[in-house]
């Protein structure tokens, strides 16, 4: 085996990649859970995104107009499992899971005719002096626009949970419903706008897949993420800082392992190919001793009765 | 005549099967202090919702200084000056107290500047309040300040009170009712709901009655007497428990040096609780909620376990068993919360007699269930406590809470313990049911049973019980006889008034 073959500064700048259709999800259901609605369709909502974008940015030829039909597609989705939880009171967990059943068939049967297509590619940004520099250059300064928009959506969603009034009632709706209506605020409006939200952060995050990571359509191609993204987010106990710390652990140790894959390691392809799933819960589970910031109405619906 | 501050004109409200409120009329006049009394489930919350914005009335209007009042929701209510103390906190544990009172507000000031008006107002009216706590560590006193803190932030005109004093103490009634009077010097109305009289009567400038959704009646409480507005809300004449004069045996129940951590992040940990019950002694355990309860409860049914001699049943160790191995041995409890934890609401009444009853009753052989037994035991509760429901195949939930309430107590009772605690034992039961109640667990006594009542309220623990503890912050008092008691002894035990102060202006 030949481990000098890998080298670090390109190991952190993939890793980054790697991690952002994590991050993505993650983030967007952060804020759904947040809103004190439990969406387990991450997945289903994340690989319907993958081929809304794959086949518009196939058809239209334009990367970022995929990802904004990934976005939409993925909150179309979303409203389904809302018309079903919010209003028709629904169970959540058996909703979100038909949800996930649901994308990963519709999206096979979408991307019949999109096997084998090599979608158009997504330039990444350049900065004539920052992007050549050594070491900082590429890990810095030389990715696309989305992994960009990936770091500034965490700083976004802190931000307004922490100090904006917007995140203060988002957070009194997912503490406690019942209080939250008495006091007169639309508790279905609420949770409706953050279910829609968490849908299209995990489209965008399915689309990445699809578009700049891997790039080619395959069925199934989000092969789990969307089950870690929402692992993620009860580890990262509800902070949006943190899951970018678990996303990035998680594209870190990936990138890792398909490295010494290539290196040849002398560990068999399939312990290597968990690890990524493996350290990243365990070390988040070691994180999260602090359980207290749940949302205490988190799974619960909400009927305005009386 | 002044034109009244609001006037509430043949308000009507129905919902499914129920009609909450029947064209109700009364008028309450500025820097008045107006009493709501009514029984649970007179239409008293259902009113005060409308006049909120929260529901909407079928029929009939309200004026405000003579303007047609229609709320469309809360935020239209309180722009037009009217505030509200819910029954049941409208708070939210994970947050602090100046996030709390932003979301009340419609346009909040910057956190740093609400925070300084919140301890301005609060020092203004003797509610000490430091605004960066988290509201889920508050006592519950101390949550109502935070409430009523609230309110005064938006200077109302109508400050609506949903029985405010169920979860103080008496020093902390005082308090809140120097606070409320000021209020009212300053000529802001008041709706004080409640059903207790004395409160009433020593607060009020007027009272409207309602029983059964309908206004019965008005007077002016200071010149009527508790016992005729308590007949006016009833309809009937009341009867009062009778207590005979008892022996008591040897010790049934023995704690001692009982500490539980906190069961969760929002519990209460019990601290180095000790108390003895007897053969045939009442023991009334008082205390605002929240101060280790359902803690207590839990140690005494075996739901939580601790070192076996911490708990002994005469004089064996019984820490380490659990809930059936003590129902085997006679200790039964019914906990408070009916729905859900003294019993299964989706099951049919039969099913939840089954479920305590299964050990002493019987009804359980080999592992095979005798659902005929059962169902007569079911009938037998039903039959006995006056129990109002169809049949035993009725789910629980169907059930109103009184009458459910007379279920849980009554299949424990019916067992035949020889230790039984209860936990709010009459908690929205109407008086006759509260009355028949209180005298079952008396009868219960007089067989030679010990009885441990944890309640809130602390006229029924005064009525019934032969000593009397308290629990503040999940330390128990040493009991004391309960005759001769007064009201600021057993303030004092529950650990006084928290810290209020009485208004500064």
């Amino acid at each position: 085996m030949d481990l000098s073959a890998i080298n670090p500064v390109l190991l952190i700048a993939s890793l980054m990649v790697a991690a952002t259709p994590l991050l993505l999800a993650a983030i967007g259901e952060l804020v759904v859970e947040k809103s004190g609605v439990l969406n387990l369709g991450v997945e289903g909502m994340m690989i319907t995104g993958a081929i809304a974008g794959f086949a518009v940015a196939v058809e239209s030829g334009s990367p970022l107009l995929g990802f904004v039909a990934a976005a939409i597609a993925g909150a179309a989705l979303s409203v389904l499992f809302a018309i079903l939880t919010q209003f028709a009171q629904a169970n959540q967990v058996a909703s979100g899971l038909s949800l996930t059943l649901f994308g990963l068939g519709l999206s096979a049967l979408l991307g019949q005719s999109y096997v084998g297509v090599k979608p158009p590619q997504m330039g990444d940004i350049h900065i004539p002096v920052l992007s050549d520099l050594p070491v900082v250059g590429p890990i810095l300064f030389g990715h696309d626009i989305i992994l960009y928009f990936g770091i500034v959506l965490t700083a976004a969603v802190w931000w307004v949970l922490k100090y904006s009034r917007l995140g203060l009632v988002l957070r009194a709706v997912g503490e406690n419903h019942d209080a939250a209506h008495a006091l007169g605020y639309k508790v279905l409006k609420i949770r409706l706008m953050a279910i829609m939200f968490g849908g299209a952060c995990a489209g965008l995050g399915g689309a990445y897949i699809s578009l700049i990571r891997v790039p080619q359509w395959t069925e199934g191609m989000t092969a789990g993420i969307g089950w870690i993204a929402l692992a993620l987010v009860v580890f990262a106990s509800w902070k949006p800082w943190r899951a970018l710390l678990g996303a990035y652990l998680f594209g870190g140790v990936t990138v890792v392992q398909l490295n010494l894959q290539a290196a040849g390691v002398a560990i068999p392809v399939e312990y290597l190919a968990m690890s990524p799933y493996l350290i990243t819960i365990i070390v988040l589970v070691i994180l999260s001793a602090d359980k207290s910031s749940a949302p205490a109405s988190l799974g619960r619906n909400f009927h305005a009765s009386r | 005549m002044t034109v009244p501050l609001l006037s509430l004109q043949g308000l009507t409200k129905a919902y499914p099967g129920v009609v909450a409120n029947d064209s109700v009329s009364f008028d309450i006049g500025e820097g008045e202090v107006h009493a709501l009394l009514g029984e649970n489930g007179a239409g008293k919350s259902t009113l005060v919702k409308m006049i909120y914005g929260l529901v909407k009335p079928d029929s009939g209007k309200m004026l405000l200084r003579g303007q047609p009042f229609e709320p469309a929701e809360p935020r239209a209510a309180r722009a037009d000056g009217i505030a509200m103390v819910f029954q049941h906190f409208s708070l939210f544990d994970a947050l602090n107290v100046a996030e709390n009172i932003a979301l009340g507000m419609e346009n909040p000031p910057e956190l740093r500047d609400l925070a300084a008006r919140i301890r301005e107002v609060s020092e203004t009216y003797g509610l000490p309040l430091d605004p960066f706590r988290t509201v889920g560590d508050l006592s519950a006193g101390e949550r109502q300040r935070v409430e009523i803190i609230r309110c005064l932030l938006q200077d109302p005109k109508l400050l609506i009170m949903d029985e405010p004093t169920s979860v103080l103490t008496p020093q902390e009634v005082d308090i809140l009712f120097k606070t409320l009077q000021k209020l009212q010097s300053e000529g802001t109305s008041i709706l004080y709901i409640s059903h207790k009289l004395e409160e009433i009567r020593t607060l009020c400038d007027h009272a409207t009655i309602l029983r059964l959704g309908k206004n019965v009646g008005e007077c002016t409480p200071a010149e009527t007497s508790a016992r005729d507005m308590a007949e006016m809300m009833v309809g009937s004449t009341l009867q009062t428990p009778e207590r005979g004069s008892r022996e008591f045996g040897g010790v049934a129940m023995d704690i001692s040096g009982l500490s539980v951590p906190a069961p969760s992040a929002f519990g209460t940990a019990l601290k180095n609780v000790h108390m003895t019950v007897r053969k045939g002694e009442i023991l009334g355990i008082g205390g605002v909620a929240g101060n280790g309860q359902d803690e207590l409860l839990g140690v005494l049914s075996g739901e939580v376990l601790t070192d076996a001699d911490a708990v002994k049943l005469h004089g064996q160790p019984v820490g380490r068993l659990g809930p059936t191995a003590r129902r085997r041995l006679g200790v039964l409890a019914a906990p408070e919360e009916r729905l859900g934890h003294a019993a299964a609401p989706d099951m049919s009444l039969t099913e939840n007699a089954m479920l305590t009853g299964s050990v002493r009753e019987g009804l359980e052989k080999n592992g095979f269930l005798d659902w005929a037994a059962t169902k007569d035991f079911a009938e037998r509760i039903i039959k006995a406590f006056d129990v109002r429901t169809p049949g035993p195949g009725n789910a629980a939930r169907s059930l109103s809470g009184g009458n459910l309430q007379k279920f849980v107590i009554g299949r424990e009772v019916l067992q035949d313990p020889d230790v039984l605690v209860v936990n709010q034992p009459t908690w929205g039961v109407d008086a006759a049911a509260a009355a028949s109640i209180r005298q079952s667990l008396l009868d219960l006594a007089a067989k030679g049973a010990a009885v441990i009542c944890i309640s809130q309220d602390l006229d029924e623990l005064m009525e019934i019980s032969d000593s009397f503890a308290a629990l503040n912050e999940g330390r128990l008092s040493a009991p004391r006889e309960a005759a001769g008691l007064t009201v600021d002894e057993i303030g004092l035990m529950m650990g006084g008034a928290h810290g209020m102060e009485v208004a500064h202006v």
